[in-house]
């Protein structure tokens, strides 16, 4: 009973009879730091994230995030495969938003071997790059409510995100890791009725629900109460500390790849940055549901200007013929034959492209020895960094926060830990 | 620039600001697909980056890459990628070191590089001076081996799995029920750095395979070589006596030695069997068989 770390709390009274440590009694100084662990199987931890806390009464002293319960090797395992064949490891890094991990690959390599694509697979891709970004947006923001204790919004946010599976389904053939994007273009065109459907959704059914669940929360006292001045970050903080994406945009950077590096079509999208002002919790959340309408303006405007054309590169030392050309052609058959086994060579070289996925910068540092392997595939996680900050983040708030602080992060581990 | 990817604006002063600002410790710089990297001393690192993030702008740092390259002096590459967003550009820094001499830290100069040297320690095992918390990060709890490493095995060396028995995850070495398949998909006549399988019986030129048909002999050497074939005995003829010489390859030879040690133990008996006659026989055998019975009996 001794080492109880808050016998003095009670009074001394209240343990008569127990042998009582007087030696330090005066306050709160007898109080030690103690220990917890928090994770790895916890609802609010978002996947298999470990954090040994250090806690002085309810107060977070400091964090040790452990990372790595996921580690599948993912990046020693693309350099067993071909450039194609390590595609859809890529669906499986953020599984939250399996296309804009894709993105980025898919861009290194054409840069690599300088590869022009067509404009409809531009346009095809950013259309499924914002779809997959309001995808993930409904899975963060209704746990994150969850995770502060609202139920409802998630319920209904998680209707939205149902349906952007669908599209994906009906665009790709599957729901979640959708290996849509391909070096050269996208794998196959979408059926005109699907992008009239995205069309009619993105301009009733997404503004409703979103709407109508967002009102629930927006405003609310208890979250604002849970999030308002929770974790906050300041611009040197932030851009010490590697942020990027609704992270760094929450501490007041206007900072957007898709603006200040445009890729594929993003050019000639128009579209704003929303920022934060205080750079807490509640900034990050409404960065990501600005975010959302941003995304909707974006495919809107995909969707008008979407030209007609190839969907991938007609380059057949890149991309493989289509099954009805093979039955035809003998040449095709052959490339098809090749691209398929061989797999196409990538000129020796080394490129870094980072694009703005939903979580934020998310990059590929590929090079190539001029094989149809990499001969190294790194990959830049978001969430590395702005998990390691959690310790900064979290000091001084009280441990109810951190599954605030984690929401906010929006960290999927299956891309932390690759 | 043809290709999607994002599109940073070449920044031509860049490669003097560079050599003006870090004077001998940059080593080199190059301009390729469109991106600068820069490669600097080692031992400058730190320095090096202050005066990047202080005088260029360079606010972020992005990332920390390892690369192995097992043929050269210094293995490892460690590849920093920097980021400007006032100057919208990108800087790609690497030095390189070995397994033993350590990178200095520079996490004093961006507090994410942390975790990142923690990864390529991890990794790679390239140590990083300074770093105040050099702990593996991505591979279990009591991990031992660097597996980005080039000579570490796709598969490593430990799997691990639940025991009923146990009632806890036991380590266990790697058992593959199949191969693994790494197919080779390099062109032979492209330069590939191997022997053919049967090239090697053609041999005597000396030269590179894959380097062209050898140059046809002059008469003078041909007719060396048949007074040297003449002089010469025959050869003795290839002969094949145990089942290791069939040169079927290490899986037959394991399975060669296999029977024939199993047949050892099985022969004398049937030797015995046969010849029950002389007693010497029988007795002879006896001795030096009586303590390979456990040998074989164990296989």
């Amino acid at each position: 009973m001794t080492d109880s770390p808050n016998v003095h709390h009670y009074g001394g009274d209240l343990f008569e009879g127990y042998p009582v440590d007087t030696a330090n009694t005066a306050g709160d100084q007898a109080v030690t730091n103690y220990t917890i662990n928090f994770g790895p199987q916890h609802p609010a931890a978002h996947g298999v994230l470990r954090l040994v806390l250090e806690l002085d009464g309810e107060i977070i002293e400091r964090v040790d995030p452990h990372v790595g319960l996921l580690h599948r090797g993912t990046e020693k395992l693309i350099e067993y495969k071909t450039y194609l064949q390590a595609l859809p490891y890529f669906d499986r890094l953020d599984y939250c938003s399996p296309l804009g991990m894709e993105h980025s690959y898919v861009l290194a390599i054409e840069k690599l071997l300088d590869l022009e694509v067509p404009a409809r697979a531009q346009y095809l891709r950013v259309l499924f790059a914002e779809l997959t970004r309001i995808c993930n947006h409904m899975l963060n923001i209704g746990s994150h409510v969850m995770d502060v204790g609202a139920m409802t919004p998630n319920l209904w946010v998680f209707e939205l995100r149902e349906d952007c599976l669908n599209f994906f389904e009906r665009a790709s053939g599957a729901r979640m890791h959708s290996a849509y994007f391909r070096p050269g273009g996208v794998h196959q065109d979408v059926p005109e009725k699907l992008l009239v459907d995205i069309g009619e959704w993105v301009e009733t059914r997404l503004p409703k629900l979103f709407g109508d669940a967002m009102s629930l929360v927006i405003d609310n006292r208890i979250f604002k109460q849970r999030n308002v001045d929770i974790a906050t970050v300041s611009k040197e903080d932030a851009l010490a500390w590697g942020f990027s994406g609704p992270m760094i945009r929450g501490s007041g950077i206007a900072w957007d790849l898709r603006k200040s590096q445009p890729y594929d079509a993003y050019a000639a999208m128009e579209f704003d940055i929303p920022v934060g002002t205080r750079g807490d919790c509640y900034d990050r959340f409404m960065v990501r549901v600005e975010e959302v309408y941003q995304s909707a303006k974006i495919i809107k405007q995909c969707l008008r200007d979407m030209p007609t054309g190839p969907i991938a590169s007609l380059d057949r030392k890149v991309v493989p013929p289509k099954r009805g050309e093979m039955k035809q052609s003998m040449e095709s058959l052959i490339h098809h034959f090749k691209l398929y086994t061989e797999g196409f060579h990538v000129p020796a070289g080394e490129v870094y492209v980072a694009t703005e996925s939903p979580k934020g910068e998310f990059g590929v540092y590929l090079v190539s020895d001029g094989t149809n392997k990499p001969y190294r595939c790194k990959i830049r996680p978001t969430a590395f960094s702005h998990l390691q900050a959690m310790d900064m983040m979290s000091k001084g708030h009280m441990l109810a926060d951190t599954t605030a602080i984690i929401g906010a992060i929006d960290v999927v581990f299956g891309e932390c830990d690759r | 620039m043809a290709h999607p990817a994002p599109l940073v604006a070449p920044q031509p002063a860049l490669a003097d600001a560079l050599k003006k600002l870090l004077g001998t410790d940059l080593l080199a710089h190059v301009f390729t697909v469109d991106e600068d990297s820069i490669t600097v001393e080692r031992d400058a690192i730190a320095g090096v980056m202050i005066a990047l993030r202080d005088n260029l702008e360079y606010q972020q740092m992005m990332e920390i890459a390892g690369v192995d390259y097992p043929d050269r002096a210094e293995r490892f590459e460690v590849v920093y990628h920097l980021l400007s967003v006032t100057r919208n550009h990108r800087l790609r820094v690497r030095v390189s070191t070995d397994e033993a001499t350590p990178v200095p830290t520079i996490v004093p100069v961006w507090p994410n590089a942390g975790w990142l040297e923690r990864e390529v320690f991890d990794m790679y095992g390239v140590l990083f001076a300074g770093n105040p918390d050099l702990r593996r990060i991505l591979t279990d709890y009591g991990f031992q081996g660097h597996p980005q490493r080039k000579d570490f095995p796709l598969t490593g060396y430990t799997e691990l799995r639940y025991s009923e028995e146990d009632k806890r995850v036991v380590y266990e070495p790697v058992k593959l029920a199949q191969d693994f398949r790494n197919f080779d998909f390099m062109s032979p006549w492209e330069g590939a750095d191997y022997v053919l399988p049967g090239d090697e019986k053609a041999g005597g030129t000396g030269e590179a395979p894959g380097k062209g048909a050898p140059t046809p002999m002059t008469a003078a050497e041909v007719k060396k070589a048949d007074d040297q074939a003449k002089a010469s005995p025959p050869p003795t003829p290839k002969t094949t006596e145990k089942p290791e010489q069939t040169g079927a390859g290490a899986k037959a030879n394991l399975k060669a030695a296999k029977t024939s040690r199993d047949g050892a133990s099985a022969k004398p008996a049937t030797r015995t069997a046969k010849t029950p006659a002389t007693t010497k026989a029988d007795k002879a055998p006896a001795k030096p068989r009586a303590p390979r019975k456990p040998k074989g009996g164990d296989a």
